[in-house]
């Protein structure tokens, strides 16, 4: 598909869509997928039929629109003047946002009425008003199309400016030129520690593929590659899975773009096999890429080649680590191995690769077509952009957010989280999972980003943030990490492997009542152990929550040891 | 050749020795999905971990048979064969019960009480995390997070999701689900 | 094109492919290692070796690492030897490193490194965990009790034998050494009884049969011959 295809493609299906007045789309990410959501779109569409609208309206599953606590989620979006055509500069979504009803806690039994009442009053038992802070607040980059598109669509995904920003960079720019709109933008990896992305293409564009010993296997013809870390293993943490649910062919559209700016013509998607549905969403995202000729061979009429196969995680935290997850995906136990070499110069089997998370490949489609100004104009002066975060715990609005860099934790947890249920108060954040830590309401108006977030020693990690009231035992909190990190450790280097089960058991002990403050002592001596000596980030990260624990919750662990 | 050991991809040769023929090949289907992934990847070592998900997903676990079936289809040592199929959590040795509930761990479920759920299954089942009750109906596991936070505490049953559990009525949930599928 | 550094404010001159270890070592400049061993290629997983770089926040292992021209290397800090007591603190809590009824009292690496770092007690509880003992095959047996999981047995019998009869299993704490499908070393069929992995073991994990107290000493320069034979044709003998 070239560019004249591409748009002919996108006017059709936007001229489709403009001939129904009503838009329905029902939410079918994981959560309310638990909750039938998928009854709930028959149900709408039968009820169509029975009612004879099925020529003014349209039924549409979608990914996550984010408020998951209040879901299944439907939401109506209505023209207002139900006129045929569509201003030629106005996105669906931009109409749609005009008269868009959210209604909360679908049932299919709901479907009838909700269908009847299109087009009037909406029904007011379900509706959930719009303007609520946790809409209003929120700059959506990244999910500007969950809950807008149809995931299982490319036609949708097109509609809405899907790979033009691919067939821009193939037939516009030089690679060089795509890395200089990245590095202008300040993106910086999305996947914890922030490294500025268009550094690291930068490397991998200049890295020589003869430079160290290679080992590719017969039938992949790429002596670089482009690896998609979907491999979100932090507990509490789900943006990545909403995004490859929700707009699979952003991500693929983000890889091709950095497989043409690197040199690199096969690229990898690893995905835990805890997301089923992600995995079938990229499959078919992947197949409709190909049929159309946005990927594989001569990609929009031109010479660039690209093919993208997933790789499936088996349940391995430390996968997420780069060159554990290589190991992974040629074949092998997910050990991780000493850095340097990068993996930008001598990656999966040892050519150089460029690994980025899922977010952050899929900023990059939005980069390239509005411009490295535009984005930069987001966040603050060293975290550009938005961030995407699943906000869970004690608070009343659970789901994912997307807000820009340097917001204040209170606005999260206060106005878009809505505050803490129950009457409880609030006592800390953590972010970051288990690389990360707590942090308490002191820090509350604190900016949102990767630098003040290292400050209060904490990190950005992925984009888990979990609220805590008053009733949480912060060292259970620790002690619960520990045990995660300590299960997850690969065995590999001796500090990880032995100093988590130690430090595990001194916070069992500390639990029990039976430790003593030499204990803590030896604590404290271990966390700096494991930290400076262990060889992946897994290790060097296992201690932060206790470390953070420590800091601000002293009193809570001298409370429970007896002197010694 | 179809029902040696070896793969009918491949030829035999180069040291890859071709076994007397097993019927337990030839007579479950289930070898072929295997088979049809490792042919995916040329019969290479890098395709490991696509081969046993493969395994894995047609018989519920990994057997000693099984896993020798793929180590000599990819010519890989059997040490190493075994290093990775023991390395992840998704890959069980052990037969599973004919139902599966999955506790979620994840932070998010474990601070709204996901540990007094895991409790509150093990003593009203019988069974302990990680193994299978006596009449083998159930396999009771955990995991890290399913990503269904806003759902929390979140359990599964034979893959669906349930969530939002609490420990006073988690176990009368799965008794109710396990006995509806025996009347079935 | 030589390098030229400095360890421990030494100056050194390394060849470019060089790593810190080996220059160290051509400059007479002793770094502790448990999980390298000459002949075999380095892995970086004990952090014995780990050394201070100027300029650099991390601490680096020498194992791995190539030297840089301009290089300033510190192998001997006290920060770095309290962190290397601490490690083989850990190691003697892991499993049981009995010394006084082990096969290669004596002759133990651990042991050495233990007395090297001035390891006069261990600050850590003891984890004593039960582990299998393999006395199945006619010539060697396994200790897993005393298994560091070091991995050179793993590299000797993969690089060196070229049988990969041994693998790790499992993961974190739960390790252990296997060989083929986790059976007994006796009946092993990949196994040629070579014997390499018994001299790659820094313990007493791995023994020969019939071996009593500090009577196990294992060979481990006969790894370093083989690989220079093998490879380079030269024969230090």
């Amino acid at each position: 598909m070239n560019l004249e295809e591409l748009n002919a493609t996108a006017t059709n299906e936007r001229l489709a869509q403009a001939k129904k007045n009503h838009h329905l789309h029902v939410c079918v990410g994981t959560a309310c997928q638990a909750l039938n959501s998928e009854q709930i779109a028959k149900a709408l569409q039968t009820a169509l039929r029975q009612q004879g609208r099925n020529g003014e309206a349209e039924v549409k599953c979608v990914g996550c629109p984010g408020l998951c606590s209040l879901g299944p989620l439907v939401e109506v979006a209505s023209r207002v003047n139900g006129g045929p055509t569509q201003p030629a500069n106005e996105s669906p979504a931009d109409a749609n946002h005009r008269t868009a009803v959210l209604y909360q806690f679908v049932k299919p039994e709901d479907a009838e009425e909700i269908i009847a009442h299109l087009g009037g009053e909406p029904v007011k038992r379900l509706e959930t008003p719009l303007d609520q802070p946790f809409f209003t607040r929120q700059t959506k980059v990244v999910l500007e199309n969950c809950g807008k598109v149809d995931p299982e669509r490319i036609e949708d995904y097109i509609a809405v400016g899907g790979y033009q920003a691919l067939l821009k960079v193939l037939t516009e720019m030089t690679p060089q030129q795509v890395i200089d709109e990245i590095t202008r933008s300040g993106l910086r990896g999305r996947g914890g520690a922030g490294f500025p992305t268009g550094l690291k293409w930068g490397t991998v564009a200049k890295a020589d593929p003869n430079r160290y010993p290679t080992n590719v296997p017969e039938g992949i013809q790429s002596r670089k590659f482009v690896i998609c870390n979907g491999d979100e293993g932090d507990p509490g943490a789900f943006m990545d899975r909403s995004v490859m649910e929700g707009d699979p062919h952003r991500i693929l559209e983000g890889m091709a773009i950095a497989a043409y700016a690197v040199g690199a013509n096969h690229g990898f998607i690893y995905v835990r096999a805890e997301y089923p549905l992600a995995v079938k969403r990229l499959r078919t995202a992947i197949r409709q890429a190909q049929r159309a000729g946005l990927l594989g061979n001569a990609i929009g009429g031109t010479a660039f080649s690209f093919n993208v196969e997933i790789r499936l995680g088996a349940g391995a935290f430390v996968c997420g680590e780069e060159t554990a997850l290589m190991a992974s995906i040629e074949g092998g136990r997910g050990t991780p191995r000493p850095r340097p070499p990068f993996p930008a110069e001598s990656g999966l089997w040892g050519c150089p690769t460029l690994i980025n998370n899922v977010e952050t490949l899929a900023n990059v489609p939005p980069i390239i077509l509005k411009g490295a100004e535009w984005f930069a104009g987001i966040g603050t002066e060293k975290s550009k952009g938005t961030k995407v975060f699943a906000l869970t715990g004690q608070v009343k609005n659970t789901g994912l957010i997307e807000v820009p860099m340097g917001i204040s934790l209170r606005e999260i947890v206060f106005d878009i989280g809505g505050g803490i249920p129950d009457g409880k108060e609030f006592k800390a954040v953590q972010t970051g999972g288990p690389s990360g830590g707590c942090i308490p309401a002191q820090f509350l108006d604190m900016p949102v980003d990767y630098e003040s977030l290292a400050k209060v020693g904490s990190i950005m990690g992925s984009g888990g943030m979990i609220v805590m009231d008053d009733s949480t035992d912060m060292i259970e909190v620790a002690r619960f990490f520990m045990e995660f990190c300590m299960d997850e450790s690969c065995g590999k280097c001796i500090p990880c492997r032995v100093g988590t089960v130690q430090m595990h058991r001194i916070l069992t002990k500390i639990q029990e009542g039976k430790a003593t403050t030499r204990d803590l002592q030896i604590l404290e001596g271990l966390c700096d152990l494991v930290k400076h000596t262990s060889l992946c980030g897994l290790g060097q990260s296992a201690p932060n929550p206790v470390i953070s624990t420590l800091r601000y919750f002293r009193d809570e662990y001298l409370s429970k040891v007896k002197p010694g | 050749m179809t029902n040696t050991l070896t793969p009918p991809g491949r030829p035999v040769g180069d040291g890859a020795v071709a076994v007397k023929p097993d019927d337990r090949l030839a007579a479950d289907k289930r070898y072929k999905i295997i088979e049809a992934t490792m042919r995916r990847y040329g019969y290479q070592g890098h395709g490991l971990i696509e081969a046993l998900h493969s395994a894995q997903e047609a018989f519920g676990y990994l057997d000693d048979f099984t896993l020798k079936y793929i180590t000599r289809a990819l010519r890989l040592p059997p040490s190493k064969v075994f290093g990775v199929a023991t390395f992840y959590n998704h890959f069980t040795l052990k037969p599973q019960g004919v139902h599966t509930c999955v506790v979620c761990l994840g932070t998010a479920c474990y601070i709204k009480g996901a540990r007094e759920v895991l409790s509150a299954i093990e003593s009203g089942h019988g069974v302990k995390a990680g193994g299978t009750t006596a009449d083998n109906q159930l396999s009771l596991l955990t995991a890290r997070c399913f990503g269904s936070c806003a759902l929390a505490p979140v359990i599964t049953f034979d893959g669906e999701t349930i969530g939002k559990v609490a420990p006073q009525t988690v176990a009368g949930q799965i008794a109710q689900r396990l006995a509806t599928s025996a009347l079935r | 094109m030589p390098r030229t550094l400095t360890i421990n404010g030494q100056e050194v001159s390394a060849g470019n492919e060089q790593t810190i270890l080996e220059a160290a070592r051509d400059a007479n400049i002793r770094i502790p290692t448990l999980c390298h061993l000459d002949g075999l290629t380095d892995v970086g997983a004990c952090r014995m070796c780990l050394v201070e770089v100027v300029g650099s926040n991390k601490l680096l292992p020498a194992c791995t690492t190539r030297v840089q021209e301009g290089m300033e290397v510190h192998t001997d800090t006290e920060r770095l030897r309290a962190y290397r007591r601490q490690i083989i603190e850990l190691l003697f809590a892991e499993r049981n490193h009995v010394c006084a009824v082990c096969v290669a009292n004596g002759h133990c690496e651990l042991q050495n490194l233990g007395i090297a770092v001035g390891m006069d007690h261990v600050r850590y509880d003891y984890l004593f965990p039960r582990l299998g003992v393999d006395l199945s095959h006619e010539r060697f047996g396994m200790d897993h009790n005393r298994c560091i999981l070091c991995t050179r047995c793993v590299r000797a019998c993969d690089q060196l034998e070229g049988a990969h009869t041994i693998d790790v299993l499992g993961r974190g704490a739960r390790s252990l050494i296997v060989r083929d499908m986790n059976i007994p070393w006796g009946e092993s069929t990949t196994c040629t009884s070579c014997g390499k992995c018994v001299m790659a073991c820094p313990t007493g994990a791995l023994f020969k049969q019939g071996s009593t107290v500090a009577e196990m000493v294992h060979d481990v320069e006969k790894l370093a011959f083989l690989r220079a034979a093998r490879e380079r044709k030269v024969w230090n003998v």
